[in-house]
């Protein structure tokens, strides 16, 4: 994972509360067993038609969705399953940071761990960018300043988020979370010791 | 010794510490069972392998193939073929993974394969008391024997096969309380749909939720494994209940249940699983079992249902914008209308499985309606074990006998319509009753719609072709 730069970005509106990891990327493109190309899946029922054309109605095929890196949906984003494929999608379209007033726990979880930030929004705030892209889709900007847990809105005013102070550590950071479980090893291994193991799946088959 | 009263979660959470919380960090979870299936277990080996690393504890670990399997019939030498080329490289992948690490896999169509939330508890693995996770949502299921177990990410697969362990910060917990007693012909699915439909479905985010309660207390161990099974529904990531006799008499006698001396301490020990008097919950909701109906979905996200006496609800009835906007949305995709019943509407599929309802009970429920009764014309009925086991138990029961006589397809195990990345998938605006857990836009076909509903709700839709109240057919 690379380390975190802060950033100005436009952004792209998906009105929609409730948007389910099967609308993130929907089951069949999940038979893959690497992360290449699932950027091209991201909202593919929506994104395109039964013959595989682009729905022209849909936001990520207008002109301007080309270079967004920064989506704001409605509430409770990335509800469902656990597929992590839903945040290696958005990454892959360009994605950086998701905007919405409510993030599904384990999407907000997958998301942090392949550095995509869930940025957790007031109402108004997410009225106010709604309605500032309605003005001229696709042209205004928010920046992102994770240091200081800040975006700043097109009208030049910054609000704060929230993060986990540890999964901010590990997106400024370029750090996996691998690492800091691997280093405590040694307790680990103590655990295992004064406990014994509850289960042995060996020998089932 | 004295101690302040602590909730079952955090009794649970406690024993598996290795380390705790800190301002900077969060806790270190000790993670005793690890369920592995094909689709989000790739790219966790592929990062073991980058960094040279080994599956810290194979022996705490299972594998099964579930999701991308087909379920169509074996061939003449007892194979199920396999003929979506991608399916089959993750198939393969997941021989390989678990070959080069040493994990036990449960391969497609060999007599345990099945659902991965139907295996572990199937062969004693699921035990009260345990930490469990699994690269799905529904490892919530597993809660229902006392155990806290929760869906993870695939980034977080490679975290336990590399440590068996999680970074977690500590959840929130909400008691869900049910009080009374379920009247006939409506059943543990009813009560979860009720629940969800009452908290919404981002009701239950950041909480595990332990379910209580007299109708709760009431329920067969598999009724409750669809209660916890669809915790997530509601957006929490785990859902328990205490363990009792019930539990006790489930586990006994199972592959990997504890025997002689060790089963006896094992009891003793899962009985003190349960919530002091006086611990306190974040969050309280309670629903009264004796007034409940049978529940159906009427949109795309489990939280909106309804009694299936009811109506859709109108947009008036919203509160505010977004939900307005939400069910606007919803009831276009299923082509329905505000204020309108369910009951009576023409449906072309009904699906009987998923890791919610395929286990013997559920089966046996349905069986019961489709007795020396037709499925109506023009209706397809998938009937799917969620095991090879239970596959095996109900055709000795003779329950697959009755799915087909009464023209319904008797399936091999596996998640099947509940998914549809596996062939079996619903056309462009087909309508189906399914007792899956999930009636997201296209969850089981792009166009398909969704409602979903207890067993013996699918099986009296499938009789009468329209979907049905089952307490008509029962009475
Ligand atoms: S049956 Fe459905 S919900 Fe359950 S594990 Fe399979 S795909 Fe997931």
């Amino acid at each position: 994972m690379d380390k975190f730069v802060p950033y100005q970005a436009r952004y792209a509106v998906l009105p929609v509360e409730n948007v389910d990891t099967d609308q993130i990327i929907p089951a069949r493109f999940l038979k893959t067993t690497n992360k290449a190309g699932l950027g091209d899946s991201l909202f593919a029922d929506w994104r395109y038609d039964n013959d595989g054309n682009p729905n022209p109605d849909f936001v990520l095929n207008q002109p301007f969705a080309k270079g967004v890196e920064v989506l704001v949906a409605g509430n409770n984003f990335g509800c469902g399953s656990s597929r992590e494929h839903a945040p290696w999608a958005l990454q892959g379209f360009g994605f950086k940071a998701v905007l919405s007033t409510y993030f599904a726990d384990i999407f907000q979880n997958n998301a942090l761990k392949n550095g995509v930030l869930p940025i957790v929004i007031p109402e108004n705030v997410y009225n106010y960018l709604v309605e500032e892209d309605a003005k001229n889709p696709g042209h205004a900007t928010v920046s992102v300043d994770l240091e200081n847990q800040s975006i700043t809105l097109p009208d030049g005013e910054s609000i704060n988020f929230p993060i986990e102070p540890f999964a901010k550590y590990c997106v400024l950071n370029g750090v996996d979370q691998l690492g800091f479980l691997a280093s405590a090893d040694a307790d680990v291994s103590q655990f295992e010791t004064a406990r014994a193991p509850r289960v042995n799946t060996m020998g089932l088959i | 010794m004295s101690s302040a009263p602590q909730t079952l979660f955090e009794k649970i959470w406690n024993r598996h510490m290795v380390r705790p919380e800190t301002p900077l960090t969060p806790a270190i979870l000790y993670i005793d069972l690890h369920l592995v299936h094909e689709v989000t277990s790739p790219q966790a080996f592929s990062e073991l392998r980058q960094r040279g690393l080994n599956v810290r504890r194979p022996e705490q670990t299972i594998a099964t193939m579930d999701h991308s399997t087909p379920t169509t019939p074996r061939d003449a030498n007892g194979i199920i073929p396999v003929q979506d080329v991608q399916a089959q490289a993750q198939l393969t992948q997941l021989e390989t993974n678990c070959r080069d690490f040493g994990i036990p896999l449960f391969a497609l169509g060999t007599e345990n394969q099945g659902i991965v939330h139907v295996i572990g508890p199937e062969q004693g693995l699921t035990q009260p008391g345990m930490t469990i996770v699994c690269g799905d949502s529904h490892t919530s299921t597993h809660g229902a024997f006392g155990a806290l177990a929760f869906g993870i990410g695939t980034s977080e697969v490679g975290h336990v096969l590399a440590t068996q362990c999680l970074l977690q910060s500590k959840p929130k917990t909400m008691e869900i309380r049910v009080n009374g007693r379920l009247t006939p012909g409506v059943s543990a699915k009813d009560i979860i749909l009720a629940i969800i439909a009452k908290i919404g479905v981002g009701g239950g985010t950041g909480y595990v939720v332990e379910y209580t309660g007299e109708a709760i207390r009431a329920l067969s161990m598999e009724e409750r494994m669809t209660i916890c099974n669809m915790s997530i529904e509601g957006g929490a990531r785990a859902g328990l209940i205490a363990p009792d006799d019930v539990t006790f008499n489930y586990i006994k006698g199972r592959p990997r249940a504890p025997q002689g001396a060790d089963w006896d301490a094992a009891v003793a020990d899962w009985s003190t699983l349960k919530t002091d008097p006086g611990a306190k919950y974040d969050a309280v909701v309670e629903l009264d079992a004796n007034t409940l109906v049978p529940m159906i979905t009427y949109g795309t996200n489990p939280g909106m249902g309804m009694a299936i006496t009811a109506t859709v609800p109108t947009v008036s009835d919203m509160h505010d914008d977004q939900s307005k906007a939400g069910l606007e949305k919803a009831l276009k995709y299923m082509d329905l209308q505000q204020g309108q019943s369910l009951l009576g509407k023409k449906v072309d599929v009904v699906f009987i499985g998923s890791c919610t309802n395929s286990r013997i009970s559920d089966l046996r429920l349905a069986a019961e309606v489709f007795k020396n009764r037709k499925v109506a014309d023009g209706v397809r009925v998938m009937v799917v074990p969620g095991s090879q086991q239970v596959k095996k138990q109900a055709e000795q029961e003779g329950l697959a006998d009755i799915f087909r006589q009464a023209g319904a397809e008797w399936r091999e195990a596996g998640c099947s319509m509940c998914i549809a990345m596996n062939g079996d998938q619903l056309s462009p605006g087909q309508y189906a009753v399914s007792t899956s857990n999930r009636n997201f836009e296209g969850r089981q076909g792009k166009g398909g719609r969704t409602f979903l509903a207890s067993p013996l709700t699918a099986a009296a839709s499938a009789i009468k072709g329209v979907v049905s109240d089952p307490r008509e057919i029962l009475s």
